[in-house]
């Protein structure tokens, strides 16, 4: 019982942190049907910014308040990641829009430039974010079951980022707005709704989304120029999993997996247990080709 | 069944998620016809031919199609290799592909792999498809690639391979849509000329166009068959004349394109 | 005779292959041992980007998994040399990890010709499992790349995992002979480079066969529009699982000839990286054209073993920016500036170029303009380009 509370709790949470970066990727391919590879690195870049406010904290203010730098780092982390996709949209993206493989590539490029340029400025070796005392330590439940605070943290974090998302995209008017314009394009440029100034938002609240997870996953570890390449991957797969348009399939893809993984690795072994993950997508796909939620349309391709 | 029937539709009902766009439609079709299926907006016409050409699978009822084959179970190619040939509103060509190249692989042949892996052109079917070009009034852009075509050129380029491809039914979605006047009449005297082969289903919205060239005509409101007879028959009816029209008579004479 | 009606042009483009075949052949005679070995290797490369360029610049599907065939059939024959080099005995890393026999498996590599063999089968196979349970689903585009791209992490996972069986991380290596004949020798090594020439010039034919029939306008037509393929009776899963696991099998003999002329293979070699980097290769030599891959393969490995070890980091500011630079500029590769003049001599038809991108891309030119203007010029254009 202990044993089977432990692993549900870890299932839960490797599909938390698994959400977490799918879900910036669910907006932009999603919604834009952009394939940012460079997700990646905007998740290293909100670590890196973590990594930077926790310096200037050690730096600048009094050590009683160390503690709280934290608080900061996520907005700052989803500031700069969203200014970087803004500008990303802006610089690259929007040539692009239309042909998702050549966004693919294009943005692998992007990636290999920021991961370099990360390499550069803070050196390739990783480095380590001290994480604020109050997560600390964790949770005691059904006598001897440790749940780590990190963790019930971050599972915390992704229901907020689910909830502002949620609120977000159905019920403000930024949302309705983007909604309209994913789609219908033409019928909302019509309608006088900048499509351009929407697609740049969109993009950037993606982005923005990457940059908390990064600083999410410094509570995991040390961090290092090559952070993003280990999730995206596994990202995707959730995005193509849960199908394209619904926040819901997003969950559901990242649970599915995040509880799977758990359960092989714990069977078998770490590398085998990816084997069979991989093998339950594919028999997956045979039975819904589009994932658990599917949009249908009419037209021919 | 009469002996002349080729392809005969039964109570075909078609629901997306919840949404009836067809519910239990007939439709028969005989050797060498050419049927005309009109209706207002979102009437289920163009869901009909998707049923027939099987990009929408039925959620009951059946088409049968020569030999008493019911083809709602089979894939898009089976049916278009057993002879049901369709033609999409918006012209669907390869556009980085020649013209040329766009007719040789709709051409009917063998369509395994072996086949088009050692498939060559022999002087009889290289006729064949220069005949097609000058047909469709193409023969000097064989060699240009379609997708530079202008939109009339790749309407007809489509309805070449269509020909080419020499099925025995051909659904056509709104062939003359975008056309102008000199090369609707053309493509109505072509429909005629198919017609005498091949059974031809087309759906459109010139009315202009269904009154020179339809004998018969089927008219479809709300996912139902309406009424079918010819275009007198039809234009007489009080019922059509009120759902498809409404009260404005006059809007009917005169051409109205949708 | 089809060849009296020949123009000058044609006949400049059989000079031109007949003298780059003479170069290819007699380059042994003209450049240093060390040279020779980088040259066939490059040739090795170019191979796997015949393979890929079947695929996705004739029939539009990105695979990112070509590491992996590539890899496969590397490691087929690493394992044969590497029990050759064993003489009889377990091979070295096996003992190391604890194990006292050879498994089963491993037995199958021994005879030369069955490793041969299934250094072209198993990557084709795997290639086979997973086009027929994707594009039977017509499950494609971003979506199957995706799942190649899983596909890499998992084989390489599992390379490193399994270290008794596969020499983990380290890899397959410490190898000397090949049939007898010492791999150090500068004249194995000079008759492993015409073999690979010669493998070169052979895949280049039958690729070119492959594209000049009409099963390469299938699946042409298949990269326009796949589903009008299936209205005039063309199953395209059947064709794109057959040109996907030829391509697979294309890039297994390349990881062969690969593993002969460098003596090593490694899970590093064919992870997510290499895989991605082969794509670019394509990209740049010119996708949907045999020769521009194969060139694009060989001048970028030159230019990295030119410059990556003398400045590393240079290298891949370059290359990032090499993939941005060609996707959004160059959608033809280098290949596609002789078929039409380069766009930046036209400053009108570059903006036109940027907005619309290349033509082998899907969505049409049409969907790709509405999505990008919303002011009232695009109306106007939207009216040209129906016209």
């Amino acid at each position: 019982m202990e044993l089977f509370v432990l692993q549900l709790f870890n299932g839960l949470s490797i599909s938390s942190i698994l959400l977490l970066v799918a879900l910036g990727l669910a907006i932009t391919f999603g919604l834009m049907k952009v394939i940012n590879m460079a997700h990646g690195e905007l998740i290293m870049i909100g670590a890196y910014a973590t990594y930077l406010t926790q310096n200037l904290f050690i730096s600048y203010m009094p050590a009683e308040l160390f503690d709280w730098y934290f608080v900061l780092a996520v907005p700052v982390s989803f500031g700069i990641a969203f200014l970087i996709g803004m500008v990303l949209e802006a610089g690259l993206i929007r040539f692009l829009y239309g042909r998702p493989l050549d966004s693919l590539l294009a943005t692998w490029g992007v990636g290999l430039v920021l991961q370099q340029l990360a390499r550069t400025i803070f050196g390739a070796p990783n480095v380590a974010v001290k994480s604020p005392a109050w997560l600390d330590g964790g949770m005691v439940v059904m006598g001897g079951t440790l749940l780590p605070y990190k963790r019930l943290f971050i599972i915390a974090l992704v229901i907020a980022c689910l909830v502002a998302m949620y609120l977000y995209i159905y019920r403000s008017n930024e949302g309705r707005r983007m909604r309209a314009v994913m789609q219908n394009r033409e019928m909302a440029a019509c309608l006088g709704i900048s499509t351009r100034r929407v697609d740049r938002m969109t993009f950037a609240i993606g982005s923005g989304i990457a940059g908390i997870a990064g600083c999410a996953l410094t509570l995991l570890g040390p961090i290092g120029p090559s952070l993003g390449t280990y999730y995206i991957v596994d990202a995707f797969m959730v995005v193509v999993l849960g199908g394209v348009g619904k926040l819901v399939g997003t969950i559901l893809g990242a649970t599915g997996i995040g509880m799977f993984n758990t359960m092989f690795e714990y069977w078998t072994n770490a590398s085998l247990g990816k084997v069979l993950v991989f093998v339950c997508i594919v028999a997956f796909l045979q039975w819904k080709p589009s994932g658990f939620v599917a949009m249908r349309t009419r037209s021919l391709d | 069944m009469s002996q002349n029937e080729i392809l005969q539709c039964r109570d075909v009902t078609v629901e997306f998620d919840g949404f009836k766009a067809v519910q239990g439609m007939n439709l028969d079709l005989h050797k060498g016809e050419l049927r005309f299926l009109i209706g207002p907006n979102g009437a289920g016409k163009t869901t009909m031919l998707d049923v027939i050409c099987g990009k929408v699978k039925p959620s009951s009822g059946r088409v049968t199609f020569g030999e008493k084959v019911d083809i709602t179970k089979k894939p898009e190619h089976q049916i278009a290799e057993m002879g049901i040939g369709r033609k999409f509103q918006a012209p669907s060509i390869f556009s980085s592909m020649t013209v040329l190249e766009n007719l040789e692989i709709a051409m009917r042949q063998k369509r395994s792999v072996a086949a088009t892996l050692f498939a060559r052109l022999s002087s009889e079917a290289k006729d064949r498809l220069h005949h097609q070009l000058d047909m469709i009034g193409l023969g000097d852009k064989s060699g240009h690639r379609a997708g530079g075509l202008s939109h009339g050129e790749k309407q007809w380029l489509e309805i070449g391979m269509m020909l080419l491809q020499e099925p025995e039914v051909l659904l056509l979605d709104e062939p003359v849509a975008g056309m102008t006047d000199k090369e609707t009449d053309k493509t109505g005297e072509l429909l005629h000329e198919i017609a005498l082969k091949r059974s031809v289903v087309v759906v459109e919205h010139d009315m202009e166009f269904v009154r020179n060239f339809a004998s018969k005509v089927t008219v479809m409101h709300e996912g139902k068959l309406l009424k079918e007879g010819s275009m007198e028959d039809v234009q007489g009816d009080e019922r059509v004349a009120e759902v498809y029209l409404g009260k404005r008579r006059d809007d009917y004479a005169s051409r109205s394109t949708a | 005779m089809a060849w009296r009606q020949w123009t000058p042009r044609q006949w400049w483009i059989l000079g031109g292959y007949a003298v780059a075949t003479a170069v290819l052949f007699a380059a042994p005679l003209f450049v240093s041992d060390f040279r020779l070995n980088l040259l066939a290797k490059f040739l090795a490369f170019a191979i796997v980007a015949l393979g890929l360029d079947l695929i996705w610049g004739y029939t539009g599907i990105l695979s990112l998994g070509h590491g992996i065939f590539f890899g496969l059939g590397a490691y087929a024959m690493a394992m044969y040399l590497k029990l050759e080099a064993s003489g009889g005995k377990l091979p070295d890393f096996m003992s190391w990890s604890g194990l006292k026999e050879l498994p089963l498996f491993w037995k199958l590599f021994e005879p030369f010709g069955a490793a041969v063999a299934l250094g072209l089968l198993i990557p084709a196979l795997l290639a086979l499992g997973l086009g027929f349970f994707t594009f039977r689903n017509r499950i494609r585009g971003v979506y199957f790349t995706i799942l190649t791209q899983a596909l890499v992490i998992i084989v390489t996972t599992l390379l490193v995992g399994q270290q008794a069986f596969t020499g983990g991380t380290n890899g397959v290596t410490g190898y000397s002979t090949l049939l007898g004949y010492s791999l150090a020798s500068p004249d194995t090594k000079r008759v492993l480079y015409w073999v690979t020439a010669a493998a070169l010039l052979g895949v280049f034919l039958f690729c070119r066969f492959l594209t000049g029939s009409r099963f390469g306008k299938v699946l042409r037509a298949i990269r326009d529009g796949e589903n009008r393929v299936r209205f005039i009776g063309y199953n395209p899963a059947l064709y794109q699982t057959v040109i996907f696991t030829v391509s697979a099998g294309i890039a297994g003999l390349a990881g062969m000839l690969f593993v002969l002329h460098v003596g090593i293979i490694s899970p590093s070699m064919l992870g997510i990286v290499p895989s991605i980097e082969m794509v670019l290769w394509v990209a740049i030599g010119g996708r949907g054209t045999l020769i521009g891959a194969a060139l694009g393969a060989i001048l970028m490995n030159w230019a990295k073993s030119e410059f990556s070890t003398a400045y590393p980091e240079g290298w891949l500011f370059f290359m990032g920016a090499l993939f941005v630079i060609v996707v959004v500029f160059l959608p033809k590769g280098v290949a596609g500036l002789f078929q039409s003049p380069p766009p930046w001599l036209n400053p009108g038809k570059l903006l036109d170029r940027v907005r619309n991108g290349g033509s082998g891309t899907r969505g049409g030119p049409l969907l790709r303009l509405l999505r990008k203007k919303d002011n009232g010029k695009s109306i106007q254009s939207v009216r040209r380009q129906a016209e």
